[in-house]
């Protein structure tokens, strides 16, 4: 939690020497609280005071970066228990789980499939974030070319290494690429994983099942032997648990100001007595209650679609929509002739469409009215899409140069609109397509 | 050094009411047994710092005769009863609904053969009922007022009672021992203005749902999800208005998708279609079950055993 700007001044030396720029110490931690100075600004600040001030600056969950380079997750540093408060910011990342008794062949094939899968929703890649490949034996060798293999299948992924034992840990570090997250470090084996990570720089998983005493105890003792990039594991025994667990710890860290449970969750969904639909119940339940680090046993696309899908639409922000820009669009080659239709600027209404007639291979105008960012009906409905901003939209984008037919189409569901729309546009024909956009192909066929 | 950490409870001051659907033999109805929804006074399966003292149920949702319209999935699914809503009604009930929720078609059904049909569900299967009209606010006064005629006291939910036929519906339902799904779009106040409205009119509360409006995953779920939060934190918190169990039309949003509709010419990426359809209605309802639903409407029968064994699972039962 943030200081304020009193108890700033409390830790400065209230010599009020000037020498940062501030008449007083108490000016200048004012500025302190509102971010507008730094404190290196003051010469004569102590080391105390320094420490105390960095700790309380610190995000109350510690963003944990996984990895390097473009597909590197980060995840943590969330600020809300529910994300109508504000918005929940660093998305959960998947990792499908893999063990080193697959034959090296499979294990290149199946990392490579779930690292390459992507979907394009609303204009965005959507992808999955990197591959666990599990220790099932003390075989250090046999873990190391499970790693090599599943890296040679997906170079760009992070990875989540997986033993109880350091020297096996080890021995896939070398092979995984950088900063793969350590799983995991618990009572019995700390000392080693915590010096192993802190030799290599890699983040670690502190693991305590069902007892968040004994899990803080454990952290403790890791940020004691110098680490500070940690993901927990509470170690839930069933949905149920993992739901209380979690919460607890979301709700720890932000209102409590818990420090030692200050950091991002690690979460499983496959389990021996869920079944592989249970898994993707559950993992939909982790990214909606607080997982940031959720891992799959199983990749097929349709159940990755669907969480992919999910965990866009929790991590966006309800009161600001996803908004294309207004403007006419150009879709495949139009010209002259192509058909002409109207729609709004929120995303997911101009993908639909747009998506839509791509597929139907034939070139087409399509008008985007400021909708403030709304749906049709929605804009409809809240009047942001009625025929004088369509009428609009048509004069301010020139839609009429590039259609000299005249001839517009309105979306299904606001067929309502096209008399108005006529009184707007006198020399247009205000035409009424099909209500959902799926539909579109077959009547643009009809089009002429 | 050992560390001891309580798990953070919150305690609220409100609770959820109590709604009970259908009523039995002894409570002047034909059902064989009755279902009570609502009842909690903490937020979803966090049973450590609160009750859920009813399981959210899932209901079934079949339509009054043939579906125009509805994705080729169901038909495949349901197979012979799908044009026969009363053996469509207890083959529901045989594979384990909780409820069954009759939907009537837009065109040109005709009350007496609505309120026939109805009668025949009720013959042919003992779970409680909910009818929704048409959506189209004369032709649900005109039908539904039918239907709560021809049910009275079997305690059946009508609906979609909306701002615009609230009065005529809240009437059937008050003549004929009902209760109304209260239906509004996507808003905290919207939906505690309609509550305010149909209390004036003297129907007790605990004969009232509440439906504030579904989204399909990727289609309005992330608006839906946080309204339903945020009205279930207003009920617990002790806002009188909010503190309706929600119900929501699951089925109804995630099947006109096009993810469940659509099978062929659609990317490679969304994999098996019967897969990505059943779950995207069973994602769609679980998240819902985590922000307040206690009853989610569904239409495919492998969705509903995702969703109920995911209940009980939470339920810890
Ligand atoms: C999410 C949502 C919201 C969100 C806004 C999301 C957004 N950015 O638009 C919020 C919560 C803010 C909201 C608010 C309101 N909403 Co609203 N909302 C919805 C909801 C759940 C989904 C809308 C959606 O995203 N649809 C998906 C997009 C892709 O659909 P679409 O834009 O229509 O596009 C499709 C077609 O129209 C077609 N299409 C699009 N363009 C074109 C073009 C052509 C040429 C063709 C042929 C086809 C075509 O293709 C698309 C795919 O098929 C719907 C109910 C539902 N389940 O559908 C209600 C709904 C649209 N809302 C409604 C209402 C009333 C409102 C409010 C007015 C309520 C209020 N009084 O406060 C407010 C108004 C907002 C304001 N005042 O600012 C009503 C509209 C009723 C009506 N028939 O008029 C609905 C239908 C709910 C209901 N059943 O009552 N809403
Ligand atoms: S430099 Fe430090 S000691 Fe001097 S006035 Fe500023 S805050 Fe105070």
């Amino acid at each position: 939690m943030a200081l304020s700007g009193l108890a700033i001044y409390k830790l400065l030396p209230k010599t009020n020497c000037k020498e940062c720029g501030y008449p007083t110490c108490l000016a200048f931690a004012m500025k302190l609280a509102a971010k507008q100075a730094e404190l290196s600004d003051c010469p004569y600040v102590s080391e105390e005071a320094k420490q105390a001030l960095e700790e309380s600056a610190a995000p109350p969950i510690r963003l944990v970066k996984i990895g390097e380079g473009e597909r590197a997750l980060e995840v943590g540093n969330e600020t809300v228990v529910f994300r109508h408060e504000k918005t929940f910011v660093h998305q959960a990342g998947f990792f499908v789980r893999l063990r080193d008794d697959l034959p090296v062949s499979e294990l290149q094939a199946r990392a490579a499939e779930a690292a390459a899968y992507s979907v394009e929703r609303v204009g965005l890649d959507l992808r999955l974030n990197g591959i666990a490949v599990e220790a099932t034996s003390d075989n250090a060798a046999r873990f190391a070319g499970a790693v090599e293999a599943a890296h040679q299948g997906a170079e760009d992924v992070p990875f989540i290494l997986m033993s109880g034992d350091a020297e096996v840990l080890r021995a896939g570090i070398a092979h995984a690429g950088p900063r793969p997250l350590l799983y995991a470090a618990e009572a019995g084996n700390w000392e080693a994983v915590a010096a192993l990570a802190k030799e290599t720089g890699c983040p670690v998983v502190a693991r305590a099942a069902g007892d968040l005493g004994e899990l803080a105890e454990l952290v403790r003792e890791l940020k004691a032997a110098g680490l500070e990039d940690i993901v927990l594991d509470p170690g839930p025994a069933n949905p149920a648990q993992a739901l209380t667990l979690f919460t607890s710890l979301r709700r720890l860290a932000l209102r409590r100001n818990f420090r030692d449970l200050g950091y991002p969750i690690l979460a499983f969904a496959g389990s021996p007595d869920l079944g592989g639909d249970g898994e993707i119940v559950l993992a939909a339940q982790h990214v909606a209650k607080y997982a940031g680090v959720i891992v799959l046993d199983h990749f097929d696309p349709a159940a990755a679609y669907a969480l992919l899908t999910l965990r866009l639409n929790i991590y966006t922000d309800p009161q600001k929509p996803i908004q294309v820009s207004p403007g006419l669009y150009e879709i495949g080659a139009a010209d002259e002739n192509s058909p002409l239709m109207v729609t709004t600027n929120f995303s997911l209404t101009y993908f639909s469409v747009s998506g839509e007639v791509e597929a139907s291979g034939r070139s087409a105008w399509l008008l985007v009215a400021d909708a403030e960012g709304l749906s049709v009906l929605t804009a409809w409905a809240a009047g942001k899409f009625d025929a004088e901003t369509i009428a609009k939209a048509v004069k301010q984008f020139g839609a009429e140069g590039k259609a000299p037919h005249r001839r517009i189409i309105l979306p299904g569901f606001v067929a309502s609109l096209s008399g108005e729309l006529e009184d707007e546009l006198p020399s247009w024909e205000v035409l009424v397509g099909p209500r959902e956009a799926v539909d579109l192909p077959a009547y643009l066929k009809n089009w002429n | 050094m050992p560390v001891k950490v309580d798990l953070p409870v919150e305690k609220y001051r409100g609770a959820v009411r109590q709604v009970t659907l259908g009523a039995t033999g002894d409570e002047g109805g034909t059902r064989s047994r009755s279902v009570t929804v609502g009842g909690e006074t903490t937020l979803p399966f966090l049973l450590f710092e609160g009750d859920m003292p009813h399981r959210p149920v899932v209901a079934m949702e079949i339509a009054e005769r043939e579906p125009t319209g509805w994705a080729p999935l169901l038909q495949e699914a349901w197979g012979d009863v799908w044009s026969d809503p009363a053996a469509w009604a207890a083959k529901a009930e045989e594979v384990g609904a909780d409820l069954v929720v009759l939907r009537v078609q837009d065109g040109e059904t005709k009350a007496d053969d609505l309120a026939s049909r109805c009668r025949a569900v009720l013959a042919a299967c003992g779970l409680p009922l909910a009818v929704i009209g048409p959506g189209v606010a004369e032709r649900d006064n005109e039908l539904l007022l039918a239907v709560a005629d021809a049910t009275a006291g079997e305690r059946v939910a009508l609906g979609l009672c909306e701002d615009d036929n609230y009065r005529t519906i809240v009437a059937a339902a008050l003549a004929n021992g009902h209760l109304v799904i209260a239906s509004s779009p996507i808003d905290v106040n919207l939906a505690k203005q309609l509550n305010i409205l149909i209390r004036d009119m003297n129907l007790p509360l605990d004969r009232v749902l509440m439906d504030p409006t579904t989204g399909a995953l990727g289609y309005g779920i992330e608006y839906t999800y946080s309204v339903m939060e945020r009205l279930r934190l207003a009920a617990l918190q002790g806002d009188e208005m909010t503190q309706q169990p929600m119900l929501c039309l699951v089925g109804y949003e995630a099947w006109r998708q096009k993810e469940s509709r659509v099978g062929e010419e659609v990317p490679l990426e969304w994999g098996d279609w019967k897969r990505r359809a059943v779950l995207w209605e069973t994602v769609t309802a679980t998240s819902l079950l985590q922000s307040g639903a206690d009853i989610v409407v569904l239409r495919h029968p492998d969705s509903m055993a995702l969703v109920q064994s995911s209940i009980s699972d939470l339920m810890g039962k």
